[in-house]
């Protein structure tokens, strides 16, 4: 192969598939099996992180950057007057082989802008995946897009070699998407997702009748979700998020704060900041539906529709509902602990343990790692003190606000500015 | 006082327990044979490694804390931090006083001590698994040089063994001058003796392929045109990526 040429299609299509923010390569189980190359049943490896400080797991490429669409918030949109590329299959895996032999990645995340039409595009990703299982004997991750509208017969093989399939739906709302993609219909990104979703189902229920029943997407389905294009509200991006991991078992929906990259004027203009406080907040968020036991209209809801950015989601809940504490943490349920502002699953667990032994204090909390600057106002322990509680919770607020300094703190006044205009 | 000297290694210090546990009334202090600290008043006791009574105290240490216990004792000790055998000694005495629970007792800070360098030698563990980067050489054999803050290559063996069974590689500690090496069958610890001359930061053609250069190139082509210029955040990148680990990742190479 031309070395070349190939570094410059990488050049060209690592750059345009960089905005997808899934680098998820965990949650798979697949064996290393007959002397192959690769195993993919631990947890994810980020393998380095780029200067953004976002990690690198997989090798994450689009076949091809030609598009026949045309939405306002993609590069690679149809209209954008940039340089293109298409890789062949066996390039793709080539380099896959290659940079997973040296241990750069954990395998392959497989995008690719739709050319001819999805099926067209679908058969070519589908391929390389099989490529590499069959004839490479490769056991890593392989991630897989799912091309919206793509045929159900394609969906049912494209799970059969890859570990994780996603279909981005980008724009949070129905009307958002009709604003800056008005050639694409909502209805084609759940197609796939569907198919997937049930394909999922059905190979589990035959699994436990067939041992041999072969594995299909064992790292489920994820889905993204561009944060500040369109005028979502947070609690408009959390339903739909909720949505999707109830109704189609999504493993991770990704929230990608809009990087601004065209002029267009349905959209925020070039130079404006990405805002990366606003998606931190809406992970928290959703790590405390998922983890935490919260329901998302605790969280959000109409009266408070965004995110408090300069306290995380937790604490803006413990200071709209005083009435929850204080929680003694000697006797507290899990559930309960869990809820506390400034402690952490991993501080709940060690509390559980730690308890059983003495009555635990102030002290042993600080040593387990709880963030006592919050934490104090919310709890009770074994030298009860009771000068922090039972505060107004716009005084807990401010006293919280002066004696923390947030990696966030000098970049809270802009952006507030710009999500209220 | 009485001082405990080992040689170092897991069975001598499971020797050294071994002997502190048959004298239970005394107070020890277990010391690396290398640490030149002698007590002013108090005893010296050189311990020798027996595999046979190592072997002893593991199977009773694994009846009572299980493989879990068992590890955190491992893996605080893989961390070569000072002192850290008598962390181990203690967590074992009150283990034998109140019961296996005492191993979860994160209000004991000596116990919570081995708690936290056990979570230190885990991260540096998964770091491993993430920044060893292959290099091939000319004899077909994927070469990786590192310098793990711990001494973690006994926790990252099975990881490469699983996942890389169809290479021939070797894992070099080039800090304790030791390494593993897999020759499609098996895995074994070995030592080098390297030329006079080699540097093992730099990528030489005289070792190396010239399509393993080619393929750095693209590696590094391909972590620079992932990068968000608009979202560069320096600080979040080192603290992922800390300095002292650069010299060995192929991506951060200047070209």
């Amino acid at each position: 192969m031309s070395f070349e040429r190939i570094k410059e299609k990488l050049t060209i299509l690592a750059d345009a598939a960089k905005y997808d923010v899934s680098c998820s390569s965990s949650g798979s189980n697949r064996t290393n099996k007959n002397k192959g190359l690769g195993d993919s049943t631990g947890m994810g490896i980020c393998h380095t992180y780029t200067e953004d400080g976002r990690c690198v797991s997989l090798l994450k490429i689009l076949l091809t950057n030609h598009c026949i669409f045309d939405c306002a918030y993609c590069v690679t949109r149809k209209s954008n007057d940039i340089k293109r590329a298409a890789f062949k299959v066996q390039e793709v895996v080539d380099l896959t082989i290659n940079f997973y032999r040296r241990n750069y990645i954990e395998g392959l995340f497989l995008s690719s802008g739709i050319f001819k039409n999805a099926d067209y595009t679908m058969e070519r990703l589908v391929r390389v995946a099989k490529k590499l299982r069959t004839e490479e004997n490769f056991h890593g991750y392989i991630h897989l897009k799912s091309i919206p509208s793509a045929s159900d017969e394609l969906m049912a093989e494209a799970g059969l070699w890859a570990d994780r399939l996603s279909v981005n739906i980008e724009i949070p709302s129905k009307k958002g998407l009709k604003l800056l993609a008005p050639d694409k219909n909502f209805d084609d990104f759940i197609k796939p997702m569907e198919k997937v979703k049930n394909e999922i189902i059905q190979y589990k229920e035959d699994r436990k009748l067939i041992k041999s029943t072969p594995k299909y997407a064992p790292a489920g389905q994820s889905t993204q979700m561009i944060v500040g294009a369109t005028g979502e509200s947070d609690f408009q991006v959390m339903k739909t998020a909720n949505h999707f991991y109830r109704n189609y078992r999504m493993k991770r929906v990704y929230y990608s704060g809009y990087v601004p990259i065209s002029t267009d004027n349905r959209l925020p203009q070039l130079g404006t900041a990405v805002p990366i406080l606003r998606e931190n907040r809406l992970y928290q968020t959703d790590w405390l539906m998922r983890f935490y036991g919260f329901n998302i209209d605790e969280l959000l809801n109409k009266e408070t529709p965004f995110l408090d950015l300069k306290v995380d989601p937790k604490l803006s809940w413990a200071l709209r509902n005083p009435h929850y504490f204080p929680i003694d943490i000697n006797k507290a349920s899990k559930h309960e602990l869990a809820r506390i502002p400034g402690i952490g699953l991993k501080s709940v667990h060690k509390i559980l343990q730690a308890r059983r032994f003495r009555k635990l204090t102030m002290d042993h909390l600080k040593n387990i790692g709880v963030a006592l600057n919050r934490a104090r106002y919310f709890v009770l322990t074994a030298n009860r003190s009771y000068a922090d509680l039972g505060q107004n919770p716009s005084i807990i607020r401010a006293k919280i606000l002066s004696n923390s300094t947030s990696k966030f703190r000098n970049q809270t006044t802009n952006q507030l500015s710009l999500f209220s205009s | 006082m009485i001082t405990l000297k080992y040689d170092g290694t897991f069975k001598g210090l499971l020797c050294s327990i071994f002997y502190a546990f048959g004298r239970r009334q005394d107070e020890f202090n277990i010391q690396h044979k290398n640490i030149n600290q002698n007590s002013l008043w108090g005893q010296d006791i050189t311990i020798t490694t027996e595999t046979h009574k190592a072997h002893r105290v593991l199977e009773g240490l694994k009846k009572t804390v299980g493989s879990g216990g068992v590890s955190i004792l491992y893996r605080s000790f893989l961390s070569e931090e000072q002192g850290i055998e008598n962390d181990i000694l203690h967590a074992l005495k009150s283990i034998y006083t109140s019961g296996p629970e005492s191993i979860k007792d994160h209000t004991d800070p000596q116990i919570l001590r081995l708690h936290k360098v056990v979570k230190m030698v885990n991260r540096e563990r998964h770091r491993m698994e993430a920044f060893v980067r292959f290099r091939l050489t000319k004899d077909e054999v994927y070469f990786a040089s590192i310098e793990p803050d711990f001494d973690v290559l006994p926790l990252i063996k099975k990881h490469f063994h699983s996942r890389y069974a169809d290479q021939r590689w070797l894992i070099y500690d080039m800090k304790r001058d030791y390494g593993l090496y897999y020759d499609l069958n098996k895995v074994e610890r070995m030592q080098m003796t390297f030329e006079s001359n080699f540097d093992a930061t730099k990528t030489s053609d005289h070792i190396f392929t010239l399509e393993e250069i080619a393929f750095q190139e693209l590696w590094k082509e391909y972590f620079s045109s992932t990068n968000i210029a608009s979202r560069k955040n320096t600080v979040l990148h080192v603290r992922h990526v800390p300095k002292r680990y650069w010299k060995y990742l192929s991506e951060k190479q200047a070209v």
